[in-house]
């Protein structure tokens, strides 16, 4: 990725008063433009104290953090915040405020008029997929997940360029927490935003990130890498340790079928199972082992068989990829 | 006519004017010492909560006051200031400020902490976070401090008609030194129906201010 750097963090450490050890230690990270990050970790590893440096709701210890260029610590507090979203788990919406006036928030302190509030009111509605019968609606009366889509409007709302998420989905139960997650990435894929998201969950991560930076206890950065990388070559035991069971497979997920070189149609097609070429190879997989079949047809957006994969194309895919 | 009788109706009629400029009276010391009370613990709360360790004092001075028996209250003012209506709001205020500065403080704490992380994170600055987020979240404790204070200050101002004060006060002491009945019954009664009244407007309030709260039985 070639893309300047957005969030630049140098030699970032973090001591709280009164601790005797580091929240964060000697972080530095390069965030690219348009990128999505996972800060991923064990629960106290000084994700959420990283997140809240970076809109310095925390000031670190020592080391800098850079915004496009430029020290945060040269920028007025209230303007640095109001150029970036945040979304933090319970969306920690307004209860006193309707939905509309909680999506309007940052507009509203930026001092825009009533009518260009209203307008990107329901401009956002619409991109977070809200009803917008519920713009009259305390929060009180949405469900949890309806809560989260709110949140990411009004993190959205003055178009920062910049969104801080931490953990806005670990609330939710699972279901709603998998459609957030879609939405999240075919949002971000229109919008392009500078992304850090914390997260526990390393599924979630890996399905979510450009790149991920997996922290050890005392905020020590223990790998940063795309999700891929790090399911194929953990740094560490305790990368290892943390990315669990199943790392190949989990690897298939983040191929598509498209990515393969995969062979041309067979000439007996008859009770081979299909997969769209936009499917995840672990997709693919999971339809050869099902069948117990030795290909499966490789099918284009409308249907038509384009080609045909077999198990060993799929393992030969993953090797290829370490290169 | 009966002056024994617990009540003389009679009476009531011929004095309808002077019941009327009473209740002006009382309900203005009640107005009175509620707003500048409520003024004076919002700027003493603020400085408590941002401030924290300015609390106990605070708080603490405002509980003493809150200790002092009223009649010694008003007989130890009555030299200093005479007897005008600044003697009785000074008294009357400072019963207030126990009662507004602990529920203040205690209803912006419990605002959701998530709240105040995410208007921190979006850019407010502290007045206008105090002003627009947490007093409109503290606004029940706020409401609930509002009602408890006017009602005690109704009460209060009662005694006041020991200064030459007091709206129904006089009556009462009127009635007393005369043991004459229906005065004291008048002034008490009415009295208590200001107190239920001013109670029963603010809890309509609290309802306009606060739409936002899940009420049961409505969404
Ligand atoms: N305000 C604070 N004061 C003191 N210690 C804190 C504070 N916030 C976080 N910590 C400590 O810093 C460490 C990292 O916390 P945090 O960043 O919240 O972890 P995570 O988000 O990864 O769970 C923890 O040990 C936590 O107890
Ligand atoms: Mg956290």
């Amino acid at each position: 990725m070639d893309s300047p750097t957005a969030i630049r963090l140098r030699g970032v450490s973090k001591r709280f008063a009164g601790s005797s050890t580091e929240a964060v230690t000697d972080l530095s990270l390069d965030l690219p433009e348009g990128s999505l990050t996972a800060l991923v970790g064990p629960s106290g590893c000084g994700k959420t104290t990283t997140l809240r440096m970076i809109n310095r709701l925390e000031e670190p210890t020592s080391g800098t953090i850079e915004l496009f260029g430029q020290d945060t610590r040269n920028m007025p507090l209230h303007e640095l915040r109001r150029g970036m979203g945040y979304v933090i788990q319970q969306a920690g919406l307004f209860p006193h405020r309707t939905v509309a006036a909680n999506i309007g928030t940052v507009p509203k302190l930026l001092g825009w008029d009533k009518e260009r509030i209203g307008a990107r009111v329901h401009e956002l509605v619409d991109l977070v997929g809200l009803d917008p019968s519920l713009l009259k609606r305390y929060p009180a009366a949405l469900s949890g997940g309806q809560q989260q889509r709110v949140g990411v409007a009004r993190a959205l709302a003055a178009d920062p360029p910049v969104l801080l998420m931490d953990e806005p989905y670990s609330a939710v139960d699972p279901i709603v927490r998998l459609r957030l997650q879609d939405e999240l990435i075919a949002l971000q894929r229109r919008l392009r935003k500078t992304i850090v998201f914390v997260t526990h969950d390393i599924d979630e991560a890996i399905k979510l990130a450009d790149r991920v930076a997996l922290l050890d206890v005392g905020g020590v950065l223990a790998q940063f890498g795309p999700p891929d990388e790090l399911l194929r070559a953990p740094a560490t035991p305790f990368v290892e340790r943390f990315l669990g069971n199943e790392r190949a497979l989990r690897r298939l997920a983040l191929h598509r079928v498209s990515d393969v070189t995969f062979g041309p149609v067979s000439s007996a097609t008859t009770g081979l199972p299909c997969v769209n070429q936009t499917a995840g190879l672990r997709e693919a997989l999971d339809a050869l082992i099902a069948h117990n079949a030795p290909t499966v047809i490789v099918t284009d957006d409308v249907g038509t068989p384009i080609g045909s994969l077999t198990m060993s194309q799929i393992a030969v895919a993953l090797h290829e990829d370490r290169a | 006519m009966n002056k024994d009788s617990f009540i003389w109706w009679d009476w009531v009629g011929r004095h309808t004017a002077q019941i009327q400029s009473a209740t002006y009276e009382h309900l203005r010391l009640t107005l009175i010492a509620v707003a500048v009370g409520f003024a004076l613990s919002l700027v003493l709360a603020a400085i408590a909560l941002r401030v924290r360790w300015t609390f106990t004092p605070i708080a603490g001075f405002a509980g003493l006051l809150y200790t002092i028996p009223s009649l010694a209250l008003f007989a130890f003012l009555l030299p200093i200031t005479g007897f005008n209506t600044l003697t009785s709001e000074i008294g009357l205020v400072s019963y207030t400020l126990a009662i507004f500065i602990r529920n203040i403080v205690a209803g912006v704490d419990s605002v959701p902490p998530d709240v105040v992380n995410a208007a921190n994170g979006m850019g407010y600055q502290p007045i206008r976070r105090f002003v627009t987020v947490d007093l409109p979240l503290a606004a029940p404790a706020i409401v609930a401090a509002l009602r408890i204070a006017t009602v005690t200050t109704v009460g209060l101002v009662t005694v006041t008609g020991l200064i030459g004060q007091g709206g129904y006060g006089a009556f009462i002491d009127s009635g007393l030194s005369r043991d004459f009945s229906t005065e004291i019954v008048v002034g008490g009664g009415l009295s208590v129906i200001m107190a239920v009244g001013l109670d029963t407007l603010l809890v309509g309030a609290e309802r306009l201010v606060t739409p936002w709260k899940p009420r049961p039985g409505k969404r």
